[in-house]
């Protein structure tokens, strides 16, 4: 029995015979791989392993929304990196998508101002190189934009200066933790509402406004929470001090040259991406809607873009995966991301390897969480075969 | 996204074939095959290591690495240089990428100890400061709370500066680049209120200032940074050697020697100490591996450590900065180096 599994002289017991080979063959090789690389490191006398994740990292973090303080730790400070990362990796894509289907569908329109712009945009930032588009993004931030001492007051305590844009923000309070608690409460109803009707527009024929009782229903619970939690209304306002401007929300221009450079950029590839699956559905569906009196707007959206995310959804997962990616040429513009953050990790303990291990883990546990989802959004939305 | 050469780098140190305790003690024969000396610099720190408007290396690190080329191969001008940034430099000098880091580099106990190199000597002893523009009108580095300041990743000054807040209570936000002509466009841009790095850094980065007169160096000196060249650790030949290529650029200083007298010296002076230094007397050479002329090479060639910093660093140089306690320990400063002898 054991000779036939594994024997030359079947098929089957070839095939296993040649894989279990190549697997031996890649597991000496990453012990090769494994063991030099220990020998080297001791060899040289570099320290090695992941003991400095508890050491006290000492350098500051510009921005971010995890609390760090210098004192914390590496891992707390690659812990603001990630968030930092993340945070702007999703910022980008959400706007990159509304910009990439705008532009897609401008490309195809009649108008035909409309149609070079969309055109000239996708072709200018398609062919420059992203890094180039970044620092001019930045530079016109710096440069443009006024003294943190002298901002521009874009309305009552809203500042717009080279420090970045800083906007009054609510005072974190218990009314507001109640009024986020309550609201998947106001959602779910929502959700019900909108099915409701549209169950009985396909049983009875009756279409019903549901728009806006539908946001109100999703709203009402989340303002009496906060109401019961003494509706508060204390607003953290910016000022401007002898420096620049503190308090409030602040938005830096490394974000915004980073967040706009991404969105543009990959908005560019994702328009592309759009325009080829609306051509992808051929256009006797949209005769036969606007034959059945369907307005070219309702056309678009009912019948065309339904079937046309089957093309679309795959290589959109693809641009997703790449603005992430190329979310870590921040630490060009000084964007305190991941890998900004590991650099200075690099270069304050030495462990260049650990690091970059790390960025490397976090950066495909990321990707692959996107692309599971978008891989599940892929499966719902495509045509199903019968 | 193409690898960079950090990443690059690393992969290269796990793929390489031996244990390196064989090849450590192998540089000087490698820099003899090669007949260079490869030295990482700075991309453009003036004074220590930039380029001129010919497109040669002048500095006073870039001197260094020369001395250690006349020394060893017998001209100063058999060096390549490989302009760093402050992420690789370390990792080029593991790799083997170069044989000496002379890139202002502040010698500190995790860089000696915890990452395969060592550090030779102390070419310049610094401090770090914070420059900021003259109409903020400070005049304290304790006056900069909830001030924006830049400052270069993963450099000692990021975390210096931490340090220096913190043990004053004051706060502050910090905006990191990673290449110094980054952070120098966003500071002289008005991005941030000040600049931190060390004190020659900072003479150095406002010759980059369209108006230099609209910005001053803060009083403070929050930390000390003696900066140095380094090598790997492990090669006690070429240690020696860079080491007292350094030290002689030092005692042919304090013995009173200039490029230009080198050779009339060479000729007449009945000193000892002057003879052994300029190749007539005793041979030190053979005791480190070279020949006789080692340190006369170093002193016709590139001069001494005084001269060396006139030209780089002095009161005539965009540069400006004052000998101040990088003086001969005769005269009052902290450069002493051990006789000769």
């Amino acid at each position: 029995m054991r000779l036939t599994f594994l024997s030359l002289r079947t098929r089957s017991g070839r095939e296993r015979l040649y894989q279990l080979a190549l697997l031996g063959l890649i597991l000496l090789a990453s012990a090769f791989l494994w063991h030099n690389t220990r020998e080297n490191l001791a060899a040289r006398q570099i320290h090695s392993g992941f003991g400095f994740l508890k050491q006290p990292a000492g350098f500051d973090i510009g921005e971010g929304l995890v609390p760090y303080e210098p004192q914390d730790s590496y891992l707390w400070a690659f812990a603001a990196g990630i968030a930092n990362t993340v945070r702007v990796a999703l910022a980008g894509i959400v706007a990159a998508t509304l910009l990439g289907l705008l532009v897609g569908i401008g490309r195809l329109s009649h108008n035909l101002l409309v149609r070079a712009l969309a055109t000239a945009y996708v072709e200018v930032l398609r062919n420059v190189p992203l890094i180039l588009q970044l620092f001019a993004w930045y530079m016109a931030t710096t440069e443009l934009l006024p003294e943190p001492a002298h901002p521009l007051e874009l309305w009552p305590h809203a500042y717009l200066s080279k420090g970045g844009l800083q906007l009054p923000v609510p005072v974190f309070a218990r009314g507001f933790a109640l009024a986020l608690y309550l609201l998947p409460l106001g959602l779910v109803a929502a959700c019900l509402l909108v099915r409701r009707a549209r169950r009985r527009r396909e049983a009875t024929g009756r279409a019903q406004r549901v728009l806006l009782p539908a946001l109100l229903l999703a709203v009402a619970p989340s303002a009496l929470g906060w109401l019961l939690g003494g509706a508060p209304h204390a607003l953290d306002l910016p000022e401007v001090t002898a420096f620049n401007v503190t308090g409030g929300l602040g938005i830096t221009p490394e974000f915004l040259a980073l967040f706009i450079g991404l969105s543009t950029f990959t908005g560019a590839y994702i328009a592309e991406i759009v325009r080829s699956g609306l051509l992808a559905i051929p256009h006797g569906q949209t005769e036969a809607a606007l034959a059945l009196g369907l307005s070219r707007a309702e056309v678009l959206r009912l019948v065309v873009l339904p079937q046309a995310l089957r093309v679309i959804v795959p290589p959109l997962t693809s641009q997703y995966l790449n603005l992430t990616k190329n979310s870590s040429l921040a630490v060009a513009i000084g964007y305190p991301d991941l890998v900004a953050i590991a650099n200075t990790a690099i270069n304050q303990n030495g462990q260049a390897l650990e690091c970059i291990l790390l960025i490397m883990a976090v950066y495909l546990t990321v990707n692959l969480l996107t692309a599971a989802a978008m891989g599940a959004y892929n499966r719902r939305v495509a045509l199903v075969e019968r | 996204m193409e690898l960079s050469r950090r990443t690059a780098l690393s992969l290269a140190l796990m793929l390489a074939a031996l244990p390196s305790a064989a090849r450590a003690g192998k540089t000087l024969d490698g820099v003899r095959q090669r007949h260079e000396v490869v030295c990482g610099v700075n991309t453009s720190a003036p004074g220590f290591s930039a380029t001129d408007s010919q497109g040669r290396w002048v500095g006073l690190d870039v001197d260094v690495c020369r001395a250690v080329a006349a020394a060893v191969l017998g001209d100063a001008t058999k060096v390549r240089f490989v302009p760093l940034n402050s992420q690789q430099r370390f990792a080029a000098l593991q790799a083997g990428e170069i044989d000496i880091l002379s890139r202002n580099t502040t010698w500190t106990l995790t860089r000696d100890a915890s990452l395969g190199i060592v550090f030779t000597g102390i070419d310049y002893y610094d401090g770090q400061g914070f420059m900021v523009p003259k109409k903020l009108k400070v005049e304290s580095a304790l006056k900069l709370g909830g001030a924006q300041i830049c400052v270069q990743s993963g450099t000692t000054s990021e975390k210096n500066v931490a340090e220096y807040f913190a043990a004053h209570g004051i706060k502050y936000k910090s905006v990191v680049f990673d290449t110094a002509e980054a952070i120098q466009a966003a500071f002289f841009a008005g991005r941030c209120q000040a600049y931190t790095t060390d004190m020659s850094d900072l003479a150095g980065a406002r010759t980059h200032a369209t108006k230099p007169e609209e910005y001053v160096v803060l009083p403070e000196v929050i930390s000390k940074e003696p900066l140095g060249p380094s090598v790997r650790r492990g090669d006690d030949e070429w240690f020696q050697i860079v080491r007292w290529s350094l030290y002689a650029m030092m005692e042919a200083e304090e013995l009173g020697l200039t490029q230009a007298s080198a050779d009339k010296e060479k000729a007449e002076s009945k000193d000892p100490a002057v003879q052994r230094m300029l190749g007539v007397g005793d041979d030190t050479g053979a005791l480190l591996g070279l020949d006789k002329e080692w340190s006369y090479r170093i002193v016709k060639q590139v001069g001494t450590y005084g001269e060396s910093f006139e030209r780089n660093l002095g009161p005539n140089t965009p540069v400006g900065l004052p000998r101040g306690v990088n003086k001969l320990w005769s005269q009052g400063g902290l450069m002493y180096a051990p006789p000769l002898r």
